[in-house]
C-alpha cells in the first residue's frame, strides 16, 4: 500500500507507473499534446457513409481499442447503446468505453462487459446498472474515474487516447459541422465532445437531422469530423433535457441556501464584476435566488455565470444581472433556447472550463462555486462517488475542478440523508480533497475549513452560526449512530484520478450477500 | 426551555423527518402534533414517537411544545401521561375551557413536573371564559385557535377577519390580565404574501406577544414582526443606563429626554431586551416574577415585566 498526501490507501499493484495525489498543484505538466494523425478529404468526397457498422468498418476499430462518447443527451442517450450493440455484431472485443458521463439509460452496457466486448470503462460519472456491474466486480479492469477537466487533461495528454469518437448530433451537416441547439435532440451545447473531436484518431457524426450545408452556428467543425451517420433517432427529447429546473421549495433546502448565499456574501464575493456557478439541483438554484437578491438590492452585475445552465441563469441573463453566460452543458430547454437566440449566452468546450494543464481554465476565474456532496469528512474531503454502502453512484464531474479553482468552494448539503450522516470521521471515497474545500453549509450550522480562519472571523461577526466540522459531525452522529464503513473486499474496482491525473483514491468491490 | 415566545411552528408528530428539522428555521418554540395532523389510527405510534423525539433531538433552546388530543377524547390523557414522562416545556391543551385546564393543571402538578400548560381556545366557551382560564395554576400562555373556534360559533371564515375580531382581542387582554403569553392562531395559508403579512399586521396591533404558523417560511416574519424594533432597543438600554446611573447616585428616578425614568419605565425597558433576546442584566431591585399558578389575585403584586410590555 502507498498513502498519497491525503492519507488514502492505494494498493501498490494499481499504482504502476502512476503518480499518487500530492496536492492540487503539485504536478508540472512535461511533453507535448497529444494529436491524432494528419488526414485529408479530396473534392467530390463525401462523408456521409450509410450506416453505423459501415461507418465502424471505415474508422478501422479493432479489437482492444478505445471509443468514446459525451453525454449531452444524458438519460435520453441511444446513441451509445446503438453504436455498441453494432460493434458487438461485428464481433470486436476487449474494447475501452470512455463516455464523458454514463447513465441509467446505458444499462445494456452490462451485457457487452459480460460478453468480453468491454474490457475498460473511463468516465467522469457513472449512475445505474454499468456503475452497480463495476461496482459488484463485473469489469476485468478497474474503471477510471476522472473529473471533467482531468478528462480533457488526459485526452490532450495521451493518457487517453481515443480510437474513435462517436459523436452525437442534433444537428449536422453533410461536411460533419455540428451543433447542438436544432432538431428533435437538441441539447444545447456540446462543450464536452469537442476534446474527442479534437484528438480521437476517427471521428464519427451520428446525427438525426441532417442539415443543409454550411450548419450554423458550428460547435464541432467540420475540419474534424471523418464521417457522417444519419439514423432515425437520436434519444428520447423528454429525458435528454428536463421542461424546466425549479427552485426547491423544501424548507430545509431553502434554509441551506439562505445561509449559503450570506456566507458568500460574507466572504465579500457578491459584488460588481463577480462571477459564480452553481449546480442545477433544487438547493443550488435557491442559492443562486438569494444571491440575486442580494445583487439586485445593491445593483450589481456579474461578469459570467458558468453552466451547467438553468432557464434560472438564462432569467439572469436576461434581466442584466449577467453580463455572459459561459456554458458547457444545457439542462433544460429554456438553456438551449437562450444559447441558440442569445450571443451572451456562449457555448465553451470542457477545456476551457476545466482542464488544468492548459493556458488557463475558466474555472481559476470563478469566484464561488456551490457543490453538493455525498458525504464529507472531517478533513472536509468530499464524496460524491459511491454511495455509503461502497456502490459507485455517480462522479466528480466538475466537482474536483471547481473546486480547486475557485475563490471560495461551497458544500451545501444536509447532514444527514434518511438515517445516514453525511458528516463522517472518513468518506467511503476521495473525490475532492479537502484541501480544496473551504466552507460547508448544513442545516445545523456553517463549518470553515481552518485553512480559510479569515473568512471564520468574517462569518462569525456576520452572525452566522460558524460551528466546527467536528462539532457538526457528533451532533447528527448523536442522533444516527457511527455509520459502519461499507462492506468491500480488496479487489480493486475503480481508480479516482485527481484532475491532474494522479491517484486520488480507490473504490473496492462491494460484498454480496 | 422557554424563553422568547413569538413564533411557534407546527410540527406533524408522526413525521420523524419533520420532528428532526423543526428546531433549525428560527422558531422561538415548535409545536410538536399529536392532534390534528394524526390520524386516529396512528395516535399512539405518534405518541411513541414524540416522546422518542424529545429525548434525543437536541432541541437547544427552543420551546418545546405537545399538543395533545383533547382530553374528552380517548387519547387525551395518554397523551398528557406520556408528554409529562417524556418532559416537554410545554403542553398545549385543545379545546381547552376551565374544566380541562383544571384537569391537565392538576395531573401535571400531581406528577410534580415542570411543564406548564398553553390553553388552546377554540370554543365559545373557552373564549368566554379565558380569564379563568388564564388564572388556573401553571397556565403560562392562551393561545387562539380561529378554525374550531369559527366552526364553534357557527361563524365563516374570512380574509379580514371579522368574524374572530372579538375573539382574539378577548383572549389578548385575558392574557395581559394574567399577565401571561397571549398567542394568535396562525395563518393558513403557505405561502409568503400579502394575505400573510396583513394577518401579521392584525396579531401585532392587537397586542399578541406570539403567533403560531403552519409553515417554517412565516417563522421569520413573525419573529421580526413581534420583536421590538432597533429603535425601540436603543431607547431601552439608554433607559437602563440612566436607571444604573440614578441608583450609582442613590436616586430614586432620573430623567431622560425630557421624561422621568421611573419603575414602571424600567420594567419595560427590561421587557424590550429580553423580548430582542438581549439580556438586560440584573434588575437594580430584583422583583420576584410569578411562581407557577400564581394568579394576578394571588400574586403579590404586578409582574413588572409583563406590565411594562402593555404600556
Amino acid at each position: 500500500m502507498s498513502l498519497n498526501s491525503i492519507g488514502r490507501d492505494i494498493p501498490d499493484s494499481h499504482v504502476g507507473s502512476r503518480l499518487l495525489y500530492q496536492g492540487p498543484w503539485a504536478r508540472t505538466p512535461e511533453g507535448l499534446r497529444h494529436a491524432p494523425p494528419l488526414g485529408s478529404i479530396r473534392p467530390g468526397d463525401s462523408k456521409i457513409i450509410p450506416s453505423l457498422r459501415e461507418a465502424i468498418a471505415a474508422s478501422g476499430l479493432r479489437d482492444g481499442m478505445t471509443v468514446s462518447f459525451h453525454h449531452h443527451l444524458r438519460n435520453g442517450d441511444h446513441v451509445l447503446n446503438m453504436v455498441m450493440e453494432v460493434i458487438a455484431g461485428m464481433g470486436i472485443r476487449d474494447l475501452t468505453v470512455a463516455p464523458s458521463s454514463l447513465f441509467p439509460v446505458h444499462g445494456p452496457l452490462v451485457d457487452h462487459i459480460r460478453k468480453g466486448v468491454v474490457r475498460g470503462l473511463q468516465t467522469n460519472y457513472a449512475l445505474g446498472p454499468v456503475a452497480e456491474a463495476v461496482s459488484r466486480g463485473e469489469l476485468p479492469t478497474p474503471m477510471i474515474l476522472r473529473t471533467h477537466g482531468g478528462r480533457v487533461r488526459a485526452i490532450e495528454a495521451g493518457e487517453l487516447a481515443i480510437d474513435v469518437a462517436f459523436i452525437a448530433a442534433p444537428a449536422a451537416d453533410p461536411y460533419g459541422n455540428i451543433n447542438g441547439v436544432y432538431g428533435p435532440s437538441a441539447c444545447g451545447s456540446l462543450g464536452y465532445a469537442a476534446a474527442d473531436a479534437q484528438h480521437a484518431r476517427f471521428v464519427v457524426a451520428v446525427t438525426d437531422n441532417l442539415m443543409p450545408y454550411p450548419l450554423r452556428p458550428v460547435s464541432i467543425p467540420q475540419t474534424r469530423v471523418d464521417a457522417v451517420v444519419v439514423v432515425d433517432k437520436l434519444g428520447e427529447p423528454k429525458d435528454i433535457v428536463s421542461g424546466s429546473t425549479r427552485i426547491t421549495r423544501d424548507p430545509v433546502g431553502l434554509l441551506i441556501a439562505r445561509s449559503a448565499a450570506e456566507v458568500i456574501d460574507g466572504a465579500g464575493l457578491i459584488k460588481e464584476g463577480m462571477s459564480f456557478q452553481t449546480g442545477a439541483g433544487g438547493t443550488s438554484l435557491a442559492v443562486a435566488a438569494f444571491v440575486r437578491r442580494y445583487m439586485e438590492e445593491r445593483k450589481i452585475t456579474a461578469s459570467f455565470g458558468m453552466g451547467g445552465t438553468t432557464g434560472y441563469f438564462v432569467q439572469m441573463l436576461r434581466d442584466g444581472l449577467l453580463r455572459s453566460l459561459l456554458d458547457t452543458q444545457c439542462f433544460d430547454l429554456e438553456a438551449v433556447e437562450s444559447l441558440r437566440d442569445d450571443p451572451r449566452h456562449v457555448e465553451v468546450d470542457c477545456g476551457y472550463y476545466a482542464n488544468p494543464w492548459n493556458k488557463g481554465a475558466v474555472v481559476n476565474l470563478l469566484d464561488t462555486v456551490v457543490l453538493g456532496a455525498t458525504e464529507i469528512d472531517t478533513d472536509f474531503n468530499v464524496n460524491v462517488v459511491s454511495s455509503s454502502d461502497g456502490i459507485i453512484m455517480g462522479g466528480s464531474g466538475g466537482h474536483a475542478d471547481t473546486a480547486a479553482g475557485a475563490r471560495l468552494a461551497l458544500i451545501v448539503t444536509t447532514t444527514r440523508r434518511t438515517r445516514l450522516p453525511i458528516i463522517r470521521d472518513r468518506v467511503t471515497t476521495v473525490t475532492t480533497p479537502g484541501e480544496t474545500v473551504d466552507v460547508v453549509v448544513t442545516e445545523t450550522g456553517v463549518a470553515v475549513n481552518p485553512r480559510r480562519a479569515d473568512l471564520a472571523d468574517r462569518l462569525r461577526e456576520r452572525g452566522l452560526p460558524v460551528v466546527s466540522i467536528e462539532d457538526m459531525k457528533k451532533q447528527i452522529q448523536d442522533l444516527t449512530g457511527k455509520p459502519s464503513p461499507a462492506a468491500v473486499t480488496d479487489r480493486v474496482v475503480a481508480l479516482v484520478e485527481y484532475r491532474d491525473g494522479s491517484l486520488l483514491d480507490v473504490v473496492y468491490q462491494v460484498k454480496q450477500d | 426551555m422557554r424563553g422568547l415566545r413569538r413564533s411557534f411552528l407546527f410540527t406533524p408528530g408522526n413525521n420523524p423527518a419533520m420532528l428532526l428539522a423543526g428546531p433549525i428555521f428560527g422558531a422561538d418554540a415548535l409545536i410538536l402534533d399529536l392532534e390534528d395532523a394524526v390520524a386516529p389510527g396512528q395516535k399512539d405510534a405518534a405518541r411513541i414517537l414524540v416522546a422518542e423525539a424529545l429525548g434525543k433531538i437536541p432541541y437547544g433552546g427552543v420551546e418545546t411544545v405537545v399538543r395533545i388530543n383533547p382530553l374528552s377524547t380517548p387519547y387525551g390523557e395518554d397523551d398528557l401521561r406520556a408528554m409529562l414522562k417524556a418532559g416537554p416545556d410545554t403542553i398545549l391543551l385543545p379545546k381547552a375551557e376551565p374544566r380541562a385546564l383544571a384537569q391537565a393543571s392538576a395531573m401535571i402538578q400531581e406528577a410534580g413536573a415542570k411543564t406548564g400548560i398553553l390553553g388552546l381556545l377554540e370554543t365559545a366557551l373557552g373564549v368566554e371564559t379565558a380569564f379563568e382560564c388564564g388564572g388556573i395554576p401553571v397556565v403560562t400562555g392562551l393561545f387562539f385557535g380561529a378554525e374550531d373556534f369559527t366552526a364553534d360559533i357557527g361563524a365563516r371564515r374570512s380574509a379580514e377577519g371579522l368574524e374572530i375580531l372579538y375573539a382574539r382581542q378577548r383572549v389578548v387582554v385575558a392574557a395581559a390580565a394574567c399577565a401571561i403569553d397571549s398567542i394568535d392562531t396562525p395563518f393558513t395559508g403557505i405561502d409568503l404574501g400579502e394575505d400573510f403579512f396583513a394577518d401579521l399586521e392584525v396579531t401585532k396591533k392587537l397586542g399578541f406577544t406570539g403567533k403560531a404558523c403552519i409553515s417554517p417560511r412565516h417563522v421569520e416574519g413573525i419573529n421580526r414582526a413581534l420583536s421590538p424594533s432597533a429603535e425601540e432597543i436603543n431607547y431601552a438600554r439608554r433607559v437602563l443606563e440612566a436607571d444604573a446611573e440614578a441608583t450609582r447616585r442613590g436616586l430614586g428616578a432620573v430623567s431622560l429626554d425630557g421624561r422621568m425614568v421611573d419603575a414602571p419605565i424600567v420594567a419595560r425597558a427590561r421587557a424590550t431586551l429580553r423580548r430582542s433576546g438581549l439580556d438586560p442584566g440584573p434588575a437594580s431591585e430584583p422583583a420576584p416574577g410569578p411562581a407557577w399558578g400564581q394568579t394576578p389575585e394571588r400574586a403579590s403584586g404586578p409582574t413588572p415585566d409583563r406590565e411594562g410590555e402593555r404600556p
